[in-house]
């Protein structure tokens, strides 16, 4: 099978294509979305086992040779984060069925759910720049469905702003490709990598290499670009915020990391201390972010960019525990981010307001909830056992190794600010006593919720528990990040 | 005052045809002249689109009864199909293959599976552009 690791995105396409044939049809749609999730998380753990085995798995399509043909590539970097993709989709989902209102189930919601996968895993797996751009439009207009499907006031106000934020970013993405292949003739990834090692450290390739770091910072949601961020993400229902905060900065943040490690190398002392310096900035403008707020959903957003800013830290360091912490908490940012928009969705279907200064006292009446919480907001800040600690204590050691001692320290100290910001939201809405009489939420739409969050969680607590066994995965990843030559290599196997 | 529209529709009516039949041509012509499935799909939702602008959305719903997000869809579905007919030869995603074929009435003529893909590309053109027409036309 040869064709494995296109499965992932192949499976979502089909699945979203059949899903057009009955938009009214809300059960058969429940079904066949579930049904193709499972089978592309299938798929998707066969390559990752797979690659383990065999290392980096490359495919040109349509039997053109490498440089020519698109190639779709798939390390274990690219894997993992498949993985967890659809990890994170399958119990969005699963949450959304109770969540979302039939209205919206009807007007194809589950087809721009499947649709924005295939972006996304796409934008994950492609080996080619261009492609690179044609994913993510195509997880760019399923999101764009997926913003305004609805047609609140909030929601059409945000999505014009979000949607004019795109397109700026899209055509500076188009524009950098010209001036790319103006330089190096080529699209294919491993092939420019190989043409700009030749090429050599000329200004012309640092210019670049700062437009794709504006192109991918607006998607990713980096300082001073992140500024649409916090107001777009606020507008749709909780359940597609979840989807947006766990995958779509993180393929914004992902592609930073791939151009960064595999064409960009030659003027590291200009272009990664200027991501370094910008990563640091965009951790101090989302602490101020976390603590300002009173609103649920601003302050998780927030930490969004923290998080952001804390990868790529790690990734611009380049040295070995850098790069596997920041892709260790990478996978955990998009699980952790998921279970808490999940857990404070339900929060606010409870209360039926996002402002903290209404809320008190959930704890006594749903105690399994705010455990559940505690656990995920421990998670996020990095307690030990749990899923952020062990990503972001390899950061901070590559970040002393680096000799960056200042930065370190700034990373430690965000953790405290993460912490900060997160029990404040259990001591503002779980603790004291209940305010507002009556709840907004039945009790068996609490148990339907709650099955997912709390499965996501205990994923998000494996996650961490079970590091051990990930960190061959993880050095795996990292290795390819840090020596482009087996990236190269693998794709032209055979060929040179 | 009811305005007459009998100049518009009858000629319509032949234009119709022309631009349907151009819209074929343009679209088999793809693979050795400019054209191909994108054209050919605009070309074929203008010509609808002429028909809507010479009756109402009515009467041309009655003469296409035609779901047009069905026909997105389908598009889809053989676009795909044609691209993943090469996982069942264990060949790369997307390898085309072409031979030749002794058609009635055409003659030895070559067929590409490219052409099947460019099906799918035209209903896809076809079904995207006349849903945004209708949507933004009809008042429901």
């Amino acid at each position: 099978m040869i064709n494995l690791l296109l499965f992932p995105v192949l499976i979502p396409f089909l699945f979203a294509a059949i899903l057009l044939f009955f938009p009214k049809r809300i059960k058969a749609q429940r079904i066949v979305t579930i049904v193709g999730l499972l089978a592309a998380l299938v798929s998707a753990f066969t390559l990752l086992f797979k690659v383990k085995t065999d290392g980096v798995q490359t495919l040109t399509l349509g039997s053109w040779a490498p440089p020519f043909g698109i190639t779709m590539v798939s390390d274990m970097f690219s894997a993992l984060l498949v993985t967890s993709s659809l990890i994170i989709t399958l119990f969005v989902v699963w949450y959304s069925f109770t969540y979302i209102d039939e209205a919206r189930e009807k007007s194809f919601y589950y087809p721009a759910i499947l649709f924005m996968l295939t972006g996304v895993n796409g934008a994950f797996t492609t080996g080619d720049i261009f492609n690179l751009f044609v994913f993510f439009e195509v997880l760019l207009m399923a999101s764009y469905v997926l913003i305004v499907l609805g047609g609140e006031k909030t929601q059409l106000k945000e999505s014009i702003k979000y949607i004019i934020v795109n397109i700026v970013s899209s055509s500076l993405f188009v524009i950098a490709v010209g001036y790319l292949y103006s330089v190096v003739g080529t699209l294919n990834m491993a092939d420019i990598s190989v043409k700009l090692a030749e090429h050599g450290g000329v200004g012309i390739v640092t210019v670049i290499a700062v437009l794709f770091l504006i192109v991918f910072g607006i998607k990713g949601g980096i300082f001073p670009l992140y500024f649409w961020l916090p107001g777009s993400y606020a507008a749709p229902p909780v359940p597609v915020l979840a989807l947006f905060g766990a995958l779509l900065t993180k393929v914004g943040v992902y592609a930073i990391m791939r151009t960064y490690t595999l064409f960009f190398t030659t003027d590291v002392g200009f272009t990664h201390e200027l991501l370094m310096i910008l990563s640091i900035i965009t951790i101090i403008v989302g602490c101020i972010g976390a603590l300002a707020y009173f609103d649920l959903k601003q302050i998780i957003i927030y930490n969004i960019v923290i998080a952001v800013g804390v990868i790529l830290f790690g990734a611009s360091i380049m040295n070995e525990n850098g790069m596997i912490g920041s892709v260790f908490y990478l996978i955990h940012d998009i699980l952790i981010k998921g279970a808490l928009f999940l857990l404070i969705g339900i929060v606010i279907k409870i209360t039926g307001t996002s402002n903290l200064r209404k809320m008190g006292g959930l704890m006594k009446k749903y105690p399994l909830l705010a455990w559940s919480y505690l656990i995920a907001a421990f998670g996020l800040a990095g307690i030990p056992p749990l899923s952020g600690f062990i990503g972001k204590m390899l950061i901070v050691q590559g970040g002393f190794e680096g000799e960056l001692l200042w930065q370190s320290i700034f990373i430690l100290l965000s953790s405290l600010i993460v912490l900060l910001s997160a029990i404040r939201i259990f001591i503002y809405a779980f603790w004291g006593e209940p305010k507002g009489e009556s709840s907004y939420l039945d009790a068996t739409s609490y148990k339907r919720l709650l099955v997912p969050t709390i499965a996501l969680v205990a994923v998000t607590v494996f996650y961490g528990v079970g590091a051990e066994f990930l960190v061959p995965l993880m050095t795996d990843a990292s290795n390819v990040l840090l020596d482009p030559s087996l990236y190269v290599d693998a794709v032209f196997e055979g060929v040179k | 005052m009811k305005t007459n529209d009998l100049i518009i529709q009858t000629t319509t009516k032949v234009v119709f045809f022309i631009i349907f039949l151009f819209s074929i041509h343009i679209f088999f012509a793809g693979h050795y002249t400019p054209g191909g499935g994108f054209v050919g799909g605009l070309l074929m939702s203008s010509a609808i689109v002429l028909l809507l602008l010479a009756f109402d959305l009515k009467t041309v719903q009655d003469m296409l009864p035609l779901n047009y997000v069905m026909v997105t869809a389908i598009g889809l579905i053989i676009a795909l199909a044609t691209a993943a007919g090469s996982i069942f030869f264990n060949v790369p995603f997307f390898t085309h293959v072409y031979d030749y074929f002794n058609l009635p009435l055409l003659g030895k003529t070559s067929i590409h599976t490219a052409m099947f893909f460019d099906t799918g590309v035209y209903l896809v053109v076809v079904g995207v552009t006349m849903t945004i027409i209708q949507m933004i036309g009809g008042d429901e």
